[in-house]
């Protein structure tokens, strides 16, 4: 398998091109600018065919184009950050409700003011009810399969929802390791053309996309996104088997799960924070801590049925945040603190906020947080709830 | 007035979804611009005088309800309970074949 040395955002533009998309809608952002930057690479060099590129004036104008591509059944990208997220809001609940596939990578990068182009949750986090799926990637690798593992999941006939592939603001975006990349005949096999659900360019039988649905009928359709989600879980799971069959890497599991079978403590979190989170869980274990990892690779649809497992078997679950919705807790923290309340599986469970706006989190911050996890197991009684760790008091 | 008006609201009422699984699965097409009867928003009617109108069917494609049609003799029609009184047809109309006139409710 040919390997190269590349960053996030480049690990990203491969991936497009080996999915052979058709569409990309293209907008410079920090840190997402070198994204298709490389697409733009790929055209100028001949290196793709049959791949239209329209610079648009606004992330707004992206994300619109990109519904327009791919309502004519094309094979759609884009990708964005931050402030050109939210300026998409709109266009995003629109590339859902029409049931359109794109699929579109967001770097991670906190929102302003103050100004920052570092890294944080909150922008991704902020677009949950679009009806969005969404993976976040913790290294390069990730951003890569994620991308390819994307379009075939977006585009099952059972799905047809548009997937946001996460990746974290220069820990990932500008950081170089080695990808695995599969020859493009697999790719082409693991990856067949698309299959649109309908198509604007069917001349013979013409309809309106965007009908205006009354009373009568709005209702019938939300609840087809709903249960398209609860579909999306099993089509993840399909695919991400078929993807560690074919290429070695297993997705099959919504949430990956490091040496938890017999932790007391478990660290919960997302993206590429957890591959620190991991390397302290071996320090730790080494020292007699009985603690293991959760990574949550999707956060929508959320993994009910895995952090019901995983909860049973475990006192204590420290939810680490690089996000934050206030006037409440950490986004992870609160959603899955609500999956757990009907269970009898309660284990304690505290929120860490941690590295907002692209503060380090190191090896022995998470060696500290299990520390005061293990007090508070012992003494049976949380000191906090929600704790901002790197906090300068 | 004319038959085709009938067969529109009939055509309306076959498009009634009675359960989620009838629904397509991407709301595309839904026949509600039949079903919604946008003529009771109107405050001014068109009407349309035939000896001026020339037959360039410039209102028809204008009209942004599925309000205007072409008869069998050639002239357009007005039906009036998806009409929501725009007045687009009268102001592109280039005759002047039709004009606004206040609705006695
Ligand atoms: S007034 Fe407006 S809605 Fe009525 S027929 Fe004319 S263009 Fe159509
Ligand atoms: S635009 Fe005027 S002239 Fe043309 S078809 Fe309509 S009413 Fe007749």
């Amino acid at each position: 398998m040919p390997k190269k040395v590349v960053s996030g955002n480049y690990a990203a533009a491969y991936a497009v091109k080996h999915a052979r998309v058709e569409v990309v809608a293209a907008y410079p952002i920090t840190p997402q600018t070198s994204i298709i930057e490389k697409i733009a690479e790929f055209i100028a060099n001949g290196e793709v065919e049959n791949l239209q590129y329209v610079p648009v004036e606004s992330e707004h104008s992206a994300m619109a184009a990109c519904i327009g591509a791919s309502a004519t059944g094309a094979r759609t990208f884009t990708a964005t950050s931050a402030q050109g997220l939210a300026l998409m809001h709109e266009m995003l609940h629109w590339a859902a409700g029409a049931r359109l596939p794109i699929v579109m990578v967001d770097v991670n990068r906190a929102m302003a003011p103050p100004w920052s182009v570092w890294d944080d949750q909150t922008d991704s986090l902020s677009q949950r009810d679009t009806g969005w799926l969404q993976f976040y990637a913790e290294n390069n690798q990730e951003v890569y399969d994620g991308v390819l593992m994307a379009f075939k999941i977006a585009e099952h006939e059972k799905v047809n929802l548009p997937v946001m592939i996460v990746e974290s603001a220069f820990i990932l975006s500008h950081t170089y390791d080695v990808v695995d990349m599969p020859e493009q005949e697999e790719i082409d096999e693991f990856l067949p053309p698309r299959k649109p659900l309908y198509t604007l360019t069917d001349f013979e039988n013409p309809f309106s996309v965007g009908a205006l649905g009354t009373p009568a009928d709005y209702y019938e359709f939300r609840y087809k996104i709903a249960k398209a989600m609860e579909e999306a879980k099993k089509v993840i799971k399909e695919v991400g088997k078929e993807y560690g069959e074919r290429f070695g890497r297993d997705y099959s599991q919504m949430i990956e799960l490091y040496r938890t079978d017999d932790a007391e403590i478990v660290f919960m979190g997302m993206g590429s924070l957890m591959g620190t989170v991991k390397e302290a869980v071996d320090i730790l274990r080494s020292e007699g801590y009985k603690v293991g990892a959760a990574k949550v690779r999707w956060f929508r649809p959320f993994p009910r049925e895995e952090l019901y497992e995983l909860a049973k078997n475990v006192e204590g679950i420290a939810v680490l945040d690089r996000n934050f919705s206030f006037g409440q807790e950490g986004i992870l923290f609160n959603e899955a603190k609500g999956v757990l309340y009907n269970t009898d599986a309660r284990p304690i469970m505290k929120n860490y906020i941690v590295g907002l706006g692209g503060r380090d989190l190191t090896v022995n911050d998470v060696k500290a947080i299990a520390k005061n996890m293990k007090e508070i197991i012992e003494k049976g009684k949380l000191d906090r709830e929600i704790e901002w760790y790197h906090l300068k008091r | 007035m004319n038959t085709l008006f009938g067969e529109k609201k009939a055509k309306a009422e076959k498009l009634v979804f009675k359960s989620v699984d009838e629904y397509p699965e991407a709301p595309i097409t839904l026949g509600t611009t039949l079903l919604n009867f946008t003529g009771d928003w109107r405050t001014f009617m068109p009407v349309v005088d035939e000896s001026k109108c020339i037959r360039c069917y410039i209102c028809w494609k204008f009209c942004p309800e599925p309000a205007i049609y072409i008869k069998e003799d050639g002239h357009v029609a007005i039906d009036y309970d998806y009409c929501k009184g725009c007045g687009i047809c009268a102001n592109e109309c280039p005759t002047k074949a039709i004009t606004m006139v206040r609705e006695e409710k």
